[in-house]
């Protein structure tokens, strides 16, 4: 079976021909498009560590068909950079220590970044907390995740009244 | 994973012709069952993805005062949605209790009421299930029961249904439109989930091809928008399913409970309509009294499928919280927050 589709990952077009409609987005990105930013955890939709961006918005790319996202953009950790720049999702998970061993962190971060465009937590850490939930984190570094989100999000506010002013 | 094929139809038409054949699924997000074709739960032959059918990710507004939700809309869209979270909260408050955000995400309206038991039996393929095996026998009746059923239960299966979505809907009287091979069909969303009796395996009664197409609210759901909680209580904070849940709503006038609509999720292989104790409740003055008799009415044919029997006096908790905190008003903000050790504000 040969099923060709379309993505565009991280502002790049790519025409794939899967082989097998069994491919989910995670297996298409590690396996065969060499972006191994995005972790397999759980693979099953517990752990969070496979979330990316598609269309804007975060979902666990272990749970998603790349056969059916055909057509869609995609943003996984490789793409929040801007050259040597960090994202400041990036730098803020750096400044408070919002990661031990790093596994579940692209993961973490992507999640931050699609939280802080939905908009929904404000500057409350419980409800950031509660946003957050999707994302587990064995080392047990929630605190300076949730400092790390908070921030970043101050930040991100801050900069885009000052561009806006 | 068994391997299948996939096909995407243009049309519902299309759709219901290529899910009619045996061992054809449809996959909307495929939140659920990719998760159960992984473990070998599930294994459609043939999966029917229906996540590009034209017209079905709408939220309308009827002339008729009723409002119209595609079954294709994502949770998250819906439970954000200004409009619906000011006219049915306590439908908002359950859908934002419910899994994670990449999950309400991706999520689809009719992939929720789709989805299958959380009966960590029927999720482990080596597991005797009657529901993924019919005859097969039931692992969970003697196995860690703690989490099951205590009302409607058999048998042949103890578990629950998972949704916390079902619960305030199936409150608030929605009805299912679903397609299929004989037409358009409505269907009151209290009778799509069936109990498990001599047939755990027919969950539903769906048959081979429909299709949900959408979900209806019928006008006077509105009326309940000022007295509604849903209220979940589950072994973690967040993220996980309920160990027993309420959705709770009153129409209060005058100092008199006019009209009471209450249900209870994590309880039965259906999201739990209470009619009983909403006759208990209708004319009465809102007080700690009256809410704890609704709540034995509530629980009053229950019974323990195992080690669960706390089930049965949890949820008359639940029920006379639920019942409580939708008297003194809806909150501003949805969701309010479940209680939290870390919390900073005052949960529920």
């Amino acid at each position: 079976m040969n099923l060709p589709i379309s993505l565009t990952i991280n502002g790049v077009r790519r025409d794939i021909a899967l082989d097998d409609p069994r491919v989910t987005l995670l297996d298409l990105l590690r396996e065969r498009l060499d972006l191994t930013g995005t972790k397999k955890g759980c693979d099953r939709g517990q752990c969070g560590a496979c979330t990316i961006l598609v269309d804007g918005r975060r979902i666990n790319s272990c749970l998603a068909l790349a056969v059916s996202h055909d057509g869609a953009e995609i943003t996984t950790i490789e793409g929040v950079g801007r050259g040597g720049e960090l994202h400041p999702v990036q730098a803020a998970f750096i400044a408070h220590d919002g990661f031990q061993c790093g596994f579940c962190t692209p993961g973490q971060i992507m999640s931050g970044i699609g939280l802080i465009q939905e908009g929904q937590a404000g500057d409350d850490p419980e409800r950031v907390r509660e946003c957050m939930s999707g994302n587990l984190c064995r080392c047990g570094a929630y605190q300076g995740i949730t400092e790390a989100v908070l921030e970043a999000q101050s930040n991100m506010t801050a900069s885009k009244q000052r561009r806006s002013a | 994973m068994m391997n299948f094929d996939y096909v995407r139809p243009a049309s519902v038409a299309d759709a219901i012709a290529a899910a009619s054949e045996k061992g054809a699924s449809y996959l909307a997000s495929g939140t659920n069952l990719l998760d159960l074709m992984k473990g070998g739960v599930s294994r459609p032959s043939r999966l029917v993805d229906v996540t590009r059918l034209p017209g079905l990710d709408r939220i309308e507004h009827l002339p008729d005062g009723s409002l119209r939700i595609g079954a294709l809309v994502r949770n998250a869209d819906l439970a954000h949605d200004a409009a619906f979270a000011r006219n049915y909260p306590v439908v908002a408050e359950a859908l934002l209790s419910g899994a994670s955000a990449q999950l309400r995400n991706a999520a689809t309206v009719g992939g929720n009421l789709m989805q299958r038991t959380r009966c960590a039996y029927f999720y482990d393929a080596g597991s005797a299930c009657n529901r993924r095996w019919p005859g097969a026998g039931c692992d969970a009746l003697k196995g860690e029961n703690r989490l099951h059923a205590v009302l409607g239960w058999s048998e042949g299966c103890i578990a629950t249904h998972p949704s916390d979505f079902c619960v305030p809907l199936v409150a608030l009287d929605a009805v299912v439109e679903i397609e299929g091979k004989s037409g358009r069909r409505e269907l009151p969303l209290e009778a799509l989930h069936r109990l498990p009796g001599e047939t755990p395996e027919r969950e539903t009664a769906l048959e081979r091809g429909d299709l949900i197409v959408a979900l209806r609210l019928p006008a006077e759901a509105q009326g309940f928008a000022r007295h509604a909680r849903y209220i979940k209580v589950r072994e973690r904070t967040s993220y996980a399913f309920a160990v027993v849940s309420a959705a709770a709503s009153l129409r209060i006038e005058d100092g008199k409970i006019r009209e009471a609509r209450l249900a209870l999720g994590g309880v039965a292989a259906k999201p739990w309509r209470a009619r009983e104790a909403e006759h208990v409740l209708a004319g009465a003055s809102p007080d700690a009294a009256v809410y704890r008799e609704a709540a034995r009415a509530a629980l009053a044919d229950a019974k323990p499928s195992g080690d669960n029997a706390f089930k049965i006096e949890l949820a008359q908790r639940i029920v006379v919280r639920a019942l409580t905190l939708a008297a003194a008003g809806t909150p501003d903000r949805i969701p309010a927050l479940p209680g939290s050790p870390f919390s900073s504000v005052a949960g529920a």
